[in-house]
């Protein structure tokens, strides 16, 4: 018995590490999943704004949630203006949510 | 990374979920003043244009005084909220027209639109029974509505007027104080339980 909750325990931790996702672990790519997990879809000034970043700044952590298949771009002309929507991918939104309990476990712990 | 780095990732992820998808900065000012304006459009249409005892007769000059009257009341209840809400923003550094503002307010209008349109053709054929029931469930429909996109309980006070609507129209010739009900004491008891938290 003991042994199987030892077991167990440690099979957990392992657990918790495993889903705490490295690509979540800067401020910015975290704030950008947070936008978007609450909203159905968010244009890049609107992102910059909520953000506080700079242009740049913002395009590059974009680019790799959008390589990882977190977020899914969108792009488009309003009038001449070219214009860029984000939304959250099934897969992103997943993996921000196990990202999620994995930190509220963390925290539990100690 | 530390606890104290993990509290901090949950907390900034609450703060702009909250930011990003909710409307903050209604004042709880607003409300009083929007109370305010309702029971003196009242006092004015009760002793000057309402005849005692009698209906008001549609067109008639004293029907289109009260049509006024309710316009220029909603008129200073928006003007008054959108100043006072303005300076609320820029206290707090935020923006007051963005996606969360338009989408605030889209979902405010879709049934204040609906009820306004509808009371007005029921108006033009002489049904006005029941026009201060229909405006106290509309207008509590759409701050229903509203309320998922802003933080506070302005549900509760959705849900009042919606109760405060059914009542009224089971109650016929009530109308006129349920509507004082609705849209004065209750704008001020909300409003002034919104201020004394935003005090806090």
């Amino acid at each position: 018995m003991e042994a199987s909750c030892g077991y167990k325990r440690k099979n957990d931790a392992v657990g918790i590490i495993e889903n705490i996702n490295k690509l979540f672990d800067h401020r910015i790519r975290l704030g950008i999943m947070s936008i978007l997990m609450v909203n159905e879809d968010a244009d890049f000034n609107r992102l910059k704004e909520l953000l506080e970043v700079t242009d740049g700044n913002l395009a590059s952590h974009l680019k790799a949630l959008e390589k990882e298949g977190y977020i899914l771009v969108q792009k488009q002309f309003i009038g001449r203006k070219p214009n860029t929507r984000y939304s959250a991918t099934k897969l992103g939104k997943n993996a921000f949510k196990k990202h999620i309990e994995a930190l509220e476990k963390l925290i539990r712990k100690k | 990374m530390s606890e104290q780095d993990y509290l901090k990732d949950i907390s900034e992820i609450k703060n702009l979920m909250n930011r990003s998808s909710r409307f903050i900065s209604l004042s709880g000012l607003s409300g009083i003043f929007a109370g305010i304006y309702a029971l003196i459009g009242a006092s004015i249409a009760y002793f000057f244009l309402l005849p005692e005892g009698e209906y008001v007769v549609l067109h008639s000059w004293n029907f289109k005084m009260l049509i006024g009257l309710l316009i220029a009341v909603a008129v200073l209840s928006v003007v008054t909220a959108y100043l006072l809400t303005t300076r609320k923003a820029k206290k707090n550094n935020a923006k007051i027209w963005d996606a969360t503002t338009r989408r605030l307010l889209f979902n405010f209008l879709i049934p204040l639109v609906t009820g306004g349109i509808y009371i007005l053709i029921k108006l033009n054929s002489q049904h006005y029974g029941l026009t201060a029931s229909l405006m106290l469930i509309f207008y509590g429909l759409a701050l229903v509505n509203a309320s998922k996109y802003t933080i506070g309980n302005v549900k509760y006070l959705g849900y009042i007027e919606i109760v405060a609507g059914l009542t009224c129209a089971a109650f016929p010739g009530y109308g006129f104080w349920f509507w004082i009900f609705g849209f004065g004491v209750m704008h001020i008891a909300y409003g002034s339980f919104m201020w004394i938290q935003e005090k806090k």
